[in-house]
């Protein structure tokens, strides 16, 4: 059973301010006496961490990177929204709620969004005041620029390294109060499993990655930050660290997962150049601009793109959507570039690319005018790829980039673990079924800054400030089951890598739960997950021992997690007869090959209960009420 | 005072001193290399001698004196300090190492070049200063010591006059990296004046070398016997 | 057309990579052979061919640092063939692709190497250092919440962009790496600089260099010779304005602050 999601009464405009005097509060003496574990350092983990160490708590923070500063949080390139309204035209908190709802196909919580486009004004100053060198206009304020989905310029940024200067931001706050003893900072130490005290969240066990070591913490309250899950295709723009595995354990100890098929695809990556590729890197969005994005319109035409004459190109979003052209939507440009690859009409070697055009823009505006634009974007292709976009077109194709879904969480962003909170990306709760740009660095530093503090005292409140230990039978047990694990993990001496089982893993998750899903093609892919999980655990290859540092056995245990989350993914997919967002549903499409809502069955939000080992998970559905934006159907013809 | 000795033995601090000291005995190089200029006179050394007497007993200058004495010895032992202290922050070396894809090997050798300029300093202070100021030179015919005659017959030595060319081309390097990170050190670097900075470094450096190279070489080659 | 160059020949190379137990193991170069590397693999790309051949063989793989791989995060660290980072210039390893190298080549990898930087595993390598220094000073001390609006200081653009361009720093420790002597100035430098340009960083612009150089020292890097190398290997062009900035800054606030330490 769901619990209640305590969403608070009255006027969508005044549900913060009244939850906000409504909550519990613990008093200024008493919070010294409060221990938070924070798992994860990013944009939701650091500002949270700092913050709740700016009021007393003491905070114990981890990660299993070698610095707060390198979690992917800081790979972020757009910029980050704010309803500041600093450009005149028309913002306000209420036009950024309703982007946002209208942008994620109206399958998030109205108080949610709101609040988050309510505090999104706070953050600004928040950063601006570390120092975060945001980008100025020479009157000396602050610069903005338009993203997708909207209609205002309200975006700050900080050239093409927002993410990087807001971590920076968040990360010299975390760093003040480690050097004041507030947060205690465990460096290269991954969490791998929650600890359950009667039914509350009450630590963590973790591992040491340089030594093995496996270590115990306990504390009031827990709050994974733990990012998303996209690495479950293999190839992602994520980080190659990025994993599931605190959240998904945490799922298994009893925190319902919600709406685990929502993921987003990012229409403008650099394509996959063979087998040994690791990762994707992305290109911004804003090269569709001025980029053209066309396939020969003859199948198999391997001549150089320079040679093909115009009337033998095919401009296909220029051709279905003369309104919105080169500029639709991430989900509506991905699934065309894959409909073109799929009828043989993609390019590059590997058939899965489509062309990004600068000839015109450069003819009409020039190369300088072009690189001052695009420069450096231009440069990181060409660094990657060998080949000069001024010369011959970009080749590009879409990557998956966000998970929407996550972890359930109340208005508070509590769990259905009482005592777990969960933020940023690794909760489920702003987004919808499609995130918005420029949104993710926004909702990471709402949830950490401005939402936790406020949240996490009524929980505290309500528990005794009486110092919490690791002596309880609860955590030798889950520690004996992390060192299980680990010796099994190592004990199976089979044949195939950690990475092999993750590309196979992957490979199934875009071809049938990717850009386009089918309910034939996603319950093959349940059987064929289901079969990937037993040779997993027969025919694994590890070397060495727990006790050194070992990153094939790290990796281990993360592909894992990622299997029994993909195969949460089909069965998430499999139950959703629409399509919305980035959950597109081939059989339910309207006559124009567009995506196809339904309202009346399936506006809610599927919260996933595990129900033990060898059970299918059990589904929950809190209905989603809209009672400040009409439902319609999006259309950029 | 210990803000002051811990300002000073941090590793800033050292800087700063090799800096300020470097630069103080750059403009004493200009003013040795001018009264040297003396030597070119073809008047058998008179001129030489009345400003090495000059130099020998002038009280300001005697003071002067011990002033440059402490800029060397900080100078000197400052840099020893932290190059002892920099060889000491990478213990384990690099197996393959290729610094020349980066960055000049002058710069990366001012220990070496100042060990060379000490060792010339040495032989120099020797031959020259402590012979001047407490040996044996007879009187020249202003009653003056004669230490003209010193200089011509030392650098009539083939091996004399190399150490003296190999010790200012040492000193050249030295310069041209030393004047302008000494700058740098005292925290002057801005687009407009440090390619100003750098011209000027390269020209000084180059300029009183060969201004101090000259004398040896000329003594050497183009000066005939002395009429004694 | 590189990535769907058909005459991108494999390559096979020699590998000699630095290897070590852990940081208290004696450590030393051992030989391996890739082959059929694409010339559009990235290097960590190749070093995970040699990871999944080395697993295969039961042998245990080279420990790297790594993650976003795409030239942000600063955590791969590879000095290859000499050089912070290999051979090109302004480019971290992860963004490093094998077309910049040849069929038949050796190629050294070793470990960022400082005293400061000790080694874990291989060629991962322990900068906590660099947190040290950042926790010493390397913030503005607002606590969240109470902070005016953000448009009510203007920052000229010029100061703003000079500003944005040190914070650029990813905190690699290639100008540790690269330079002779280890020295840190140009990370520490980019860290103080950024906030001493910005009004927000007034504050506490004193107390925070005396704090980061002293921490810097005390880590046991080398000291700044102006030789250049950390600026002429860093993969995001930090300058080496920064480190004039740093010294200038430092002896201001030694002069004139109130601390007497």
């Amino acid at each position: 059973m769901l619990p209640d999601s305590k969403i608070p009464e009255g006027p969508l405009a005044e549900k913060w301010e009244k939850h906000k005097f409504n909550v519990k509060l613990v008093n200024p003496a008493n919070k010294r006496k409060y221990d938070v574990i924070i798992v994860g350092t990013g944009l939701a983990g650091a500002s949270a961490a700092a913050s709740l160490a700016e009021l007393g708590y003491n905070v114990k923070a981890f990660t299993y990177h070698d610095s707060p500063r390198r979690a992917h949080s800081i790979a972020a390139q757009g910029g980050i929204n704010a309803a500041k309204n600093y450009q005149n035209d028309g913002d306000s908190v209420f036009r950024l709620f309703y982007d946002t709802i209208k942008g994620g196909d109206y399958r998030a919580r109205e108080a949610n969004v709101y609040r988050l486009a309510q505090v999104s004004v706070n953050i600004i100053d928040q950063c601006v005041a570390q120092g975060v060198p945001f980008a100025r206009e020479y009157g000396g304020l602050l610069a903005n620029r338009s993203f997708g989905g909207a209609q205002v310029s309200r975006t700050f940024y900080a050239r093409g390294q927002t993410g990087q200067q807001l971590l920076l931001g968040a990360y010299s706050a975390l760093s003040r109060q480690v050097a004041y003893g507030k947060v205690k900072l465990y460096t290269r130490t991954e969490m791998l499993d929650l600890v359950m005290v009667d039914g509350k969240a009450r630590g963590i066990i973790t591992r040491n990655l340089i030594t093995g070591e496996i270590q115990t913490h306990a504390a009031h309250a827990v709050i994974l930050a733990t990012g998303g899950y996209g690495n479950v295709f293999y190839l992602s723009t994520n980080a190659k660290y990025s994993n599931t595995t605190a959240a998904w354990r945490a799922h298994k100890k009893g925190a319902y997962f919600a709406n685990p098929c929502f993921t987003q695809i990012h229409p403008t990556c650099i394509p996959v150049s063979g087998d040994y590729q690791s990762k994707l890197t992305l290109m911004s969005e804003s090269l569709r601009n001025d980029g053209r994005v066309w396939v020969p319109k003859a199948k198999g035409d391997k001549r150089d793109p320079r040679q093909i004459p115009e009337d033998e190109r095919d401009y296909f979003l220029e051709r279905k959507y003369p309104a919105f052209g080169n500029l639709v939507p991430r989900d509506v440009a991905s699934r065309n570039a894959k409909q073109a690859c799929d009828e043989g009409r993609g390019v590059g070697t590997t058939g899965l690319a489509v062309y990004l055009d600068f000839a015109d823009v450069i003819k009409r505006e020039g190369a300088d005018k072009v690189s001052q634009k695009y420069g450096n974007l231009f440069e990181m292709y060409e660094k990657i790829t060998g080949e000069n976009p001024y010369e011959l077109p970009m080749r590009i194709y879409p990557a998956v980039h966000y998970t929407m879904g996550g972890l359930w969480v109340d208005y508070n962003l509590q769990t259905t673990i009482p005592g777990l909170y969960a933020t940023g990306e690794c909760n489920f709760s702003d987004h919808g079924a499609n995130r918005l740009g420029a949104s993710a660095l926004m909702q990471g530093l709402a949830d950490g800054y401005f939402v936790i503090p406020y949240t996490i005292g009524d929980y505290l409140a309500q528990t005794p400030p009486t110092p919490v230990t690791t002596q309880h039978p609860a955590f030798a047990q889950a520690e004996a089951e992390v060192r299980e694990r680990i010796n099994k993990l190592i004990s199976i001496k089979g044949n195939r890598t950690p990475t092999e089982f993750h590309k196979a893993l992957g490979h199934i998750m875009w071809e049938y739960c990717g850009m386009a899903r089918n309910a034939e093609g996603l319950r093959h892919a349940k059987a064929e997950i289901q079969k990937l999980r037993k040779e997993f655990w027969s025919d694994l290859k590890l070397t060495g021992t727990n006790e050194e540092l070992n990153q094939a056995l790290e990796n281990a245990g993360r592909v894992a997690d990622f299997i029994e989350l993909g195969e949460l993914m089909v069965e998430d997919a499999l139950q959703r007869n629409e399509s919305c967002g980035g959950h597109f549903r081939e059989e339910y499409q309207t006559p124009e090959n567009e995506a196809l809502r339904d309202d009346e069955n399936f506006a809610y939000v599927a919260a996933w209960e595990y129900a033990g080992e060898g059970k299918p998970e059990i589904l929950n559905k809190e209905e989603l009420q809209f009672e400040n934006v009409k439902l319609t159907q999006r259309s950029y013809k | 005072m210990s803000w002051i000795s811990n300002t000073f033995s941090s590793s800033i601090g050292r800087k700063v001193l090799v800096a300020i000291t470097g630069l103080f005995l750059c403009s004493f190089l200009v003013v040795h290399l001018i009264g040297n200029f003396q030597l070119f006179k073809n008047d058998g050394g008179a001129a030489f001698n009345i400003y090495s007497h000059f130099m020998g007993t002038n009280p300001v200058i005697r003071t002067l004196e011990w002033v440059l004495l402490l800029g060397f010895v900080f100078h000197i032992y400052e840099s020893y300090t932290l190059a002892a202290r920099n060889r000491a922050a990478r213990a384990v070396a690099y197996v393959e190492s290729r610094p020349s894809q980066n960055s000049p090997w002058y710069s990366r050798s001012m220990a070496l070049l100042g060990t060379i300029i000490l060792v010339f300093l040495l032989v120099h202070m020797y031959n020259f200063f402590y012979r001047a100021r407490f040996g044996d030179l007879d009187p020249d015919i202003n009653n003056n010591a004669d230490l003209y005659t010193l200089v011509y017959s030392s650098f009539k030595q083939w091996w004399y006059v190399l150490l003296y060319v190999a010790a200012q081309v040492a000193l050249c390097y030295h310069l041209i990296h030393g004047f302008r990170s000494a700058f740098q050190t005292l925290g002057l670097n801005h687009r407009k004046y440090t390619p100003i900075i750098r011209a000027i470094g390269y020209a000084f450096a180059v300029l009183v070398c060969a201004g101090f190279a000259i004398m040896p070489l000329y003594f050497f080659f183009f000066k005939p016997e002395l009429a004694h | 057309m590189a990535g769907s160059n058909p005459n991108a020949k494999p390559m096979n190379l020699t590998l000699k990579v630095w290897r070590q137990k852990n940081r208290n193991a004696e450590g030393g170069i051992v030989e391996y052979h890739v082959k059929d590397i694409s010339p559009e693999m990235s290097f960590l790309e190749m070093l995970d061919v040699l990871n999944e051949d080395l697993l295969h063989k039961g042998e245990d793989p080279v420990a790297f640092d790594h993650d976003c791989r795409e030239g942000i995060c600063g955590s791969c660290n590879l000095f290859i063939n000499g050089r912070a980072h290999g051979p090109e210039k302004g480019t971290t390893t992860c963004q490093l692709h094998m077309r910049k190298f040849n069929d038949g080549d050796t190629i050294t990898i070793e470990p960022w190497r400082a005293n400061a930087f000790p080694v874990n595993r291989d060629l991962s390598v322990d900068r906590s250092a660099f947190d040290r220094i950042i926790q010493a000073g390397g913030y503005v001390s607002v606590n969240t919440g109470g902070t005016p609006d953000g448009n009510e200081i203007p920052i000229p653009k010029p100061i703003a962009d000079r500003a944005f361009e040190a914070a650029t720093c990813i905190a690699c420790g290639a100008c540790v790496a690269a330079c002779k002597n280890a020295s840190a100035m140009l990370f520490v430098s980019a860290k103080v600089s950024q906030l001493a340009l910005l009004p927000q960083g007034q504050v506490e612009r004193k107390t925070r260099v005396e704090n980061m150089v002293a921490q810097m020292d005390k880590e046991g890097f080398g000291a700044c010779t102006n030789i250049g190398q950390c600026a002429a290997e860093c993969p995001v062009g930090i300058s080496l304005e920064n480190i004039a900035i740093l010294n200038r800054e430092f002896i201001s606030a030694k002069a004139t602050s109130n601390n007497l330490a």
